[in-house]
């Protein structure tokens, strides 16, 4: 039976990722009635994903990431947080209304406080071909080889820019396949400059080093300052072609190289999400640093919205562990706001949490700036490439409708359906915003889409779930 | 593009199959329905709209819906869908 079931609480948590699992754990530990929502089946978010039920890291095998995963979702077990998987959240509304679908139909939460932590989705500018099967996201990829144990290709190309390059080749070589090259924007210089940042990780930059000898070890040329220009095959990815380009990832002329692969992972960094906060229509301002649109916080993640609080990558993208701090924060913000931690008490455990974040401050500076937006690459973009993958709509279609007058994105999205196909211009928001941008001046005077519900497209059967007639509450009919 | 699932060091579930477009396909419970296609070498899935060039699984975390396939008459996300035993998907006319 699948009627709404409303449930009460004191704060909803969407994501549990680091950062909502952090938030929730801390504002239970105070004496709020929590409920952590989740579209995965178990919590852990991107970084710490848990393969499946029926699959598993073998013993032997485990990483860094497969412990800390467990430790969080045993943390979440031994809680009093009301977990709740499977649940995908397609609206938010009033203060605070929660739908989420679920394998029993809709389900409704009610909560005066709401913390968004949904995570980031991937950056990629487009380029020719760049819509051929066999090419996918780098966090797509990690995907993948986490949580389904598989290699992209028989012969991948990894490209694109940040740490996540050298995990995801490293991994398919670890795992017995073949890179044919790793393709990074970046060069030598700037992994150095960024190198005291990672060292805030000392860990991670373990790891990261680790990953870069495996990658010397089997010999996978390594292509600094170069980017992808173009993949080519007749129905699919056969041939992965690469060009030297500038400190802006702009091409640069030279030679091209060209690697037969039937696979080409790419990414150029982390957008944050911050999807609720739109819908809710919270405050956001254009932090490049941060990835993108941000919503307008204080340091506790609180928002303009009264109740709300937005954490971790899906508010600024800046990596697991600053997610993980920035929840934790947050949970106890919404504790006390709710008058269950004394301020004293509040002050005194939030500092040693702000501490630690501002440690972190150095390391997410420097993931940041390796991922940053590169406004040159969408200028370099040809006028034939497509951009909007849900609807064909290509770079010059976009250049007609500028000139015809579209001054922000959401006029942008009138004139050309680009960003109301089905992935509600998750994929194509940032390139047509970064195009629009260069004629009308900033990122600012764009804009971001208006938030509209669903979030996520819903099966009208999922949201009826399976019921029967019978269980349907039918008023007796007044009489005649 | 065929993805390879890794020789050592991942326990699988027990063997499934499932059909795509009546051809009988072999996969693991608890893997997705756009992995156990990719394992299979399935990489097109469908067309898209204006072109009709094919397209096949990109983000794997349900974003893109460029995995969109029909699995037993109703259009899914296969990245979103585990594959079981039985399972009917559609490409015909998709792609
Ligand atoms: C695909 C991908 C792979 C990544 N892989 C790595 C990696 O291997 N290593 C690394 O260090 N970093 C990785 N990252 C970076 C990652 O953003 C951070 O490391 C970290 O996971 C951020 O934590 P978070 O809690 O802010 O968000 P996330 O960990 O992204 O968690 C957000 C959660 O919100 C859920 N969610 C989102 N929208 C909804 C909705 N509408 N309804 C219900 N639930 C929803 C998601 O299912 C997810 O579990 C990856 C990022 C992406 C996008
Ligand atoms: S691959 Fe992107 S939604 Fe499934």
């Amino acid at each position: 039976m699948a009627l709404p079931k409303p449930h009460e609480a004191d704060l909803v948590v969407i994501g549990a990722g680091p950062a909502g699992a952090a938030a929730a754990l801390a504002a239970s530990r105070a004496g709020l009635s929590v409920v952590l929502l989740d579209e995965a089946a178990s919590p852990g978010g991107q970084v710490y994903r848990a393969p499946p039920a029926g699959l598993s890291v073998s013993p032997g095998k485990r990483g860094p990431d497969d412990d800390a995963g467990d430790a969080l979702r045993a943390g979440i077990a031994a809680s009093s947080v009301v977990w709740r998987g499977s649940a995908r959240v397609w609206s938010v509304s009033g203060a605070f209304r929660v739908d989420a679908v679920t394998p029993s139909g809709n389900e409704s939460f009610f909560a005066p406080r709401l913390v968004a932590a949904t995570g980031a989705h991937e950056r990629l500018v487009p380029f020719p071909g760049w819509t051929k099967p066999g090419v996918i996201g780098l966090a797509a990829a990690t995907i993948l080889l986490k949580s389904q144990g598989m290699i992209p290709g028989r012969r991948s190309v990894v490209a694109g820019c940040g740490p996540l390059l050298a995990a995801v080749a490293a991994k398919i070589v670890v795992a017995g396949g073949a890179v044919a090259a790793v393709v990074d924007l970046s060069g030598p210089g700037d992994w150095l400059r960024a190198l005291p940042g990672l060292a805030r990780r000392p860990d991670l930059l373990r790891q990261g080093l680790g990953w870069a000898l495996k990658l010397g070890a089997a010999r996978v040329p390594v292509l600094f300052r170069h980017g992808v220009v173009a993949v080519e095959g007749a129905e699919a990815c056969e041939r992965v072609v690469a060009a030297p380009v500038d400190t802006e990832g702009r091409p640069r002329g030279g030679s091209l190289r060209g690697f037969e692969a039937d696979a080409l992972a790419i990414g150029h960094g982390l957008v944050p999400g911050a999807e609720i906060t739109k819908l809710l229509r919270a405050r956001h301002h254009f932090d490049p640093a941060a990835g993108g649109w941000t919503p307008v916080r204080d340091a506790f993640g609180r928002c303009s919205v009264a109740g709300l609080y937005a954490v971790g990558d899906g508010a600024a993208v800046a990596g697991a562990e600053p997610a993980r701090l920035s929840g934790q924060l947050a949970g106890l913000a919404a504790a006390h706001d709710a008058g269950r931690i004394p301020l004293e008490a509040f002050e005194r455990e939030a500092a040693s949490v702000r501490a630690g974040l501002a440690r972190m401050s150095a390391f997410a500076g420097a993931v940041g700036r390796l991922m940053r937006p590169r406004p040159a690459m969408v200028e370099a973009i040809a006028p034939e490439t497509v951009i909007c993958r849900c609807e064909d709509v290509t770079r010059s279609e976009i250049e007609t409708a500028i000139a015809e007058g579209a001054r922000d994105i959401n006029q942008l999205k009138h004139f050309t359906r680009c960003g109301m196909g089905p992935c509600q211009g998750r994929m194509c928001g940032e390139t047509a915003a970064g195009l629009l941008a260069l004629q009308v001046g900033s990122r600012e005077e764009v804009g971001y889409w208006t938030g509209r519900p669903p979030l996520r497209p819903v099966p009208l059967a999922d949201l009826l779930g399976r019921f029967d007639y019978g269980d349907i509450p039918v008023p007796t009919p007044a009489p005649l | 593009m065929t993805a390879l699932r890794f020789a050592g060091g991942f326990e699988r579930g027990a063997t499934v199959t499932f059909h795509v477009d009546g051809a009988a396909v072999r996969a693991h419970s608890g893997e997705t329905l756009a992995a156990a296609l990719l394992a299979a070498g399935v990489v097109a899935l469908r067309r898209s709209p204006r072109d009709g060039a094919p397209r096949g699984a990109y983000c794997f975390m349900g974003v893109c819906q460029e995995c969109v396939v029909r699995v037993d008459g109703a259009l899914r996300q296969s990245c979103q869908v585990a594959v079981v035993d039985g399972l009917s998907v559609e490409l015909r006319g998709a792609v």
